[in-house]
C-alpha cells in the first residue's frame, strides 16, 4: 500500500463542466484516479423512463475527453458512475458512443469495462416473492404490477463490481447506475485504503467543488486519503475547502448526516472531525464504515402514466385574481361537460403562480394576493392526442370564460408564446424505490472492450 | 395603507424575540430521494447553533404547524453538531415529479422556515 492515494474529481456531474487550468493543476498533483460520477435521480423519472440524459451531449464528450485523454496517458484508471445520468441501458449505450468516438478521435490505447446496472423484472419479482424487497421511509411496499409496469429498473452498484472490472484490466470502467461515492472509493478500497474514509472522502467528492467555498458544481477538487485520515483541497484559487463546508456537506440531499447508508453497509459520521490545514485544505478523521449484515441494493424503477400537454398564460385582472379559486373549478366543470367522453383518468391540474404555485397544498400564506398571477394549465392523458384536446379546450375556454362580475370582456389571459400549447410527450412516475437484498454484490455483469490506436477489439 | 410595519419594541412583561434570520447562515430546502423532503438550518456560529438546541427552537410541533403536516410525517429532527446546522427530514406532499408535482427538486420549499422566531 503506498503512502497516500490522491483522486481527482473533475466536477459534480459529468457535463457540468470544469475549468482547464483547475484539471491541469490537477492532474500535476499526479492522481492515482480520476472519479467523476454522472447520475441523480434529482431530475425526477422523466429521464430514466425516457432513456434520455438531463445533461448535454457535447459537455459530456467534452468533460469526457479532457479525462479520458490525461488519464491514458498517466496510465491511471478513469472511472465513471452512473452514465448518461440514470444509468440504464439507453443511457450507457449513449455514454459508450461517446467514450467510442473519444477513442477513435484522439487514437487511444486502453481496456474499457462497460458495467450495465438494469435489473430484470424477473430478479425483482423472485426476490419479491422471496421477502427480499423493502421500502425506504415513505415508500409504498411493492406489487408485481410495480414492477410488471416499470420501463425501466436499475440498481445502484457497489464498489464490487468496480474492483472486478479493474482486476479484469481495465482502465477505465463505464459503469450503469452506481452508488455515487464508489466511483472514487472502489481502488483505493481495493488497495487496502480503509473502507470508512475511503467513502466518505468519494462522498464529499462525488459532488466536485460544491463542498468548497465558495461552493462550485463545475469545478474540480483533490482528496488525498492516507493510512488514518482524508485531506480535501481545491485546485482553484478562487475557493477553499473549511471545516464547516465540508462537514455541512454531508447535509446535502441525505436524510440524517451522521449515517449515510449505501450498498451493503453505511458511512458513519458520529466520531467524524473536521481540522483546517494550511492552504484551504481540511483534514478529516474519524468517519467509520459500518457493514450491514445482509447486503441491500438500491432499486430505482418508473412507469409511464401518460402524456402531458401544457400551456402558460397570465393574468393582471384584479377581479378576476379575487375570484380565482373559483374560476378555476368552474372552467374544468365547463370543459369536462363539453368533452363527450372525458376519460376519468384524464388530468386537468392548473399550477397558479402569484398563489400557491411553488408551495401547493403546503403553502401556509393561504390569503396573499399578487397583482398578477401566472396560470400553468396541465393536462395529463393516456394519450398525447387526448391531452393536446384537454389543454386547447380549457386554454380556450379559461380565456373566454364570463365569470361573476367580469367587465374585462376581450379575453382573461396573456399568453406570452405563440403557439400557447405545448405537447410534453410521455410522463413518468416512481414506480420502485425499494432496497433489494441480494447474495452476490458482482451480479452486474462486465463486458470489456479493447481500444488500440482507437480501433475497438472485443 | 392598511399594513404597518411591525416595530420590535419589546413590551414590559414580554420577552424579546429574535428570528432566525439573524442566527443562521444557510435555510435551505432539497429532496432527500423523490420521497423525502430535507430541510437544513446552518447556523452562524457554535454558540448561536447551541443557544437554539438548547431552546429546542426547531421541535416537531413548530414543523408540523409550518408546512401543514402531521408529526408522522416528519422522519426527524437531527442536531448536527459538526456543521452547526439542524436538519429536518420530512415526507414530500408526492414523490417526486408525480401529478401535481410543484418543485421537481424541492430547492424552494425553505421560505416557512424564514419566519421562525424565538424567546431571546
Amino acid at each position: 500500500m503506498s503512502k497516500e492515494f490522491r483522486v481527482l474529481s473533475p466536477t459534480a456531474i459529468l457535463g457540468y463542466g470544469f475549468p482547464e487550468a483547475s484539471f491541469k493543476r490537477g492532474m500535476e498533483r499526479k492522481p492515482h484516479l480520476i472519479g467523476v460520477d454522472a447520475g441523480s435521480t434529482d431530475p425526477g423519472p422523466y429521464y430514466l423512463g425516457a432513456g434520455k440524459s438531463f445533461t448535454n451531449r457535447a459537455f459530456v464528450k467534452r468533460d469526457l475527453t479532457y479525462m479520458i485523454t490525461a488519464g491514458v496517458a498517466a496510465g491511471i484508471p478513469v472511472v465513471i458512475g452512473s452514465a448518461g445520468g440514470s444509468g440504464a441501458k439507453p443511457h450507457l449505450d449513449w455514454c459508450h458512443e461517446i467514450i467510442r468516438e473519444i477513442a477513435k478521435e484522439n487514437g487511444l490505447t486502453f481496456r474499457l469495462a462497460v458495467i450495465p446496472a438494469d435489473i430484470e423484472k424477473k430478479t425483482v419479482l423472485e426476490a419479491l416473492a422471496k421477502g427480499r424487497i423493502q421500502p425506504l421511509s415513505f415508500v409504498p411496499e411493492a406489487t408485481v404490477k410495480d414492477v410488471e409496469d416499470s420501463v425501466h429498473i436499475v440498481a445502484q452498484m457497489g464498489c464490487e463490481p468496480i474492483i472486478k472490472a479493474l482486476g479484469m484490466g481495465a482502465q477505465v470502467v463505464l459503469a450503469g447506475r452506481c452508488y455515487d461515492p464508489a466511483c472514487f472509493a472502489a481502488v483505493p478500497i481495493s488497495q487496502g485504503y480503509d473502507k470508512g474514509l475511503a467513502m466518505h472522502m468519494g462522498k464529499i467528492l462525488e459532488c466536485g467543488a460544491i463542498a468548497a467555498t465558495p461552493g462550485s458544481g463545475a469545478d474540480c477538487v483533490l482528496g488525498t486519503l492516507t493510512a488514518d485520515s482524508f485531506i480535501l483541497e481545491t485546485l482553484s484559487d478562487k475557493r477553499v475547502f473549511t471545516p464547516m463546508s465540508s462537514a455541512a456537506h454531508t447535509l446535502y440531499e441525505k436524510s440524517d448526516p451522521y449515517h449515510l447508508p449505501g450498498p451493503g453497509g453505511a458511512i458513519n459520521l458520529t466520531g467524524t472531525s473536521f481540522t483546517e490545514l494550511p492552504g484551504g485544505r481540511v483534514e478529516v478523521k474519524g468517519s467509520r464504515y459500518e457493514k450491514t449484515e445482509r447486503y441491500f441494493l438500491k432499486l430505482e424503477g418508473v412507469r409511464k402514466i401518460g402524456y402531458r400537454t401544457v400551456s402558460i398564460a397570465g393574468t393582471r385582472d384584479p377581479i378576476m385574481i379575487s375570484k380565482i379559486d373559483e374560476i378555476l373549478p368552474q372552467v374544468e366543470a365547463q370543459v369536462r361537460g363539453m368533452m363527450k367522453s372525458p376519460s376519468p383518468t384524464d388530468r386537468l391540474m392548473f399550477h397558479v403562480y402569484g398563489k400557491n404555485g411553488v408551495m401547493g397544498v403546503m403553502e401556509p400564506l393561504s390569503d396573499a394576493v399578487s397583482h398578477e398571477l401566472c396560470i400553468i394549465i396541465e393536462a395529463l392523458c393516456a394519450t398525447q392526442e387526448a391531452a393536446d384536446t384537454l389543454c386547447s379546450v380549457t386554454r380556450s375556454t379559461l380565456l373566454h370564460y364570463g365569470y361573476e362580475g367580469r367587465i374585462s370582456t376581450a379575453g382573461n389571459l396573456a399568453f406570452p408564446f405563440s403557439p400557447s400549447d405545448v405537447p410534453m410527450g410521455a410522463t413518468y412516475t416512481f414506480s420502485l424505490y425499494h432496497l433489494m437484498e441480494v447474495d452476490d454484490p458482482c451480479m452486474f455483469p462486465i463486458n470489456i472492450e479493447e481500444y488500440t490506436n482507437g480501433e475497438v477489439r472485443k | 395603507m392598511s399594513k404597518t410595519t411591525k416595530k420590535r419594541v419589546p413590551v414590559a412583561g414580554q420577552t424579546a424575540k429574535r428570528r432566525i434570520t439573524e442566527v443562521a447562515r444557510v435555510i435551505r430546502s432539497k429532496n432527500s430521494g423523490p420521497y423525502e423532503l430535507t430541510l437544513d438550518i446552518i447556523f452562524r456560529s457554535r454558540e448561536e447553533f447551541e443557544l437554539c438546541r438548547s431552546k429546542d427552537v426547531v421541535n416537531p410541533a413548530l414543523i408540523s404547524k409550518l408546512y401543514r403536516i402531521p408529526e408522522s410525517e416528519i422522519l426527524g429532527i437531527i442536531w448536527f453538531e459538526p456543521a452547526h446546522a439542524v436538519k429536518i427530514t420530512i415526507k414530500r406532499w408526492i414523490a417526486s415529479g408525480d401529478p401535481g408535482e410543484t418543485d421537481i427538486y424541492g430547492a424552494q420549499q425553505h421560505a416557512p422556515l424564514l419566519g421562525i422566531e424565538f424567546d431571546a
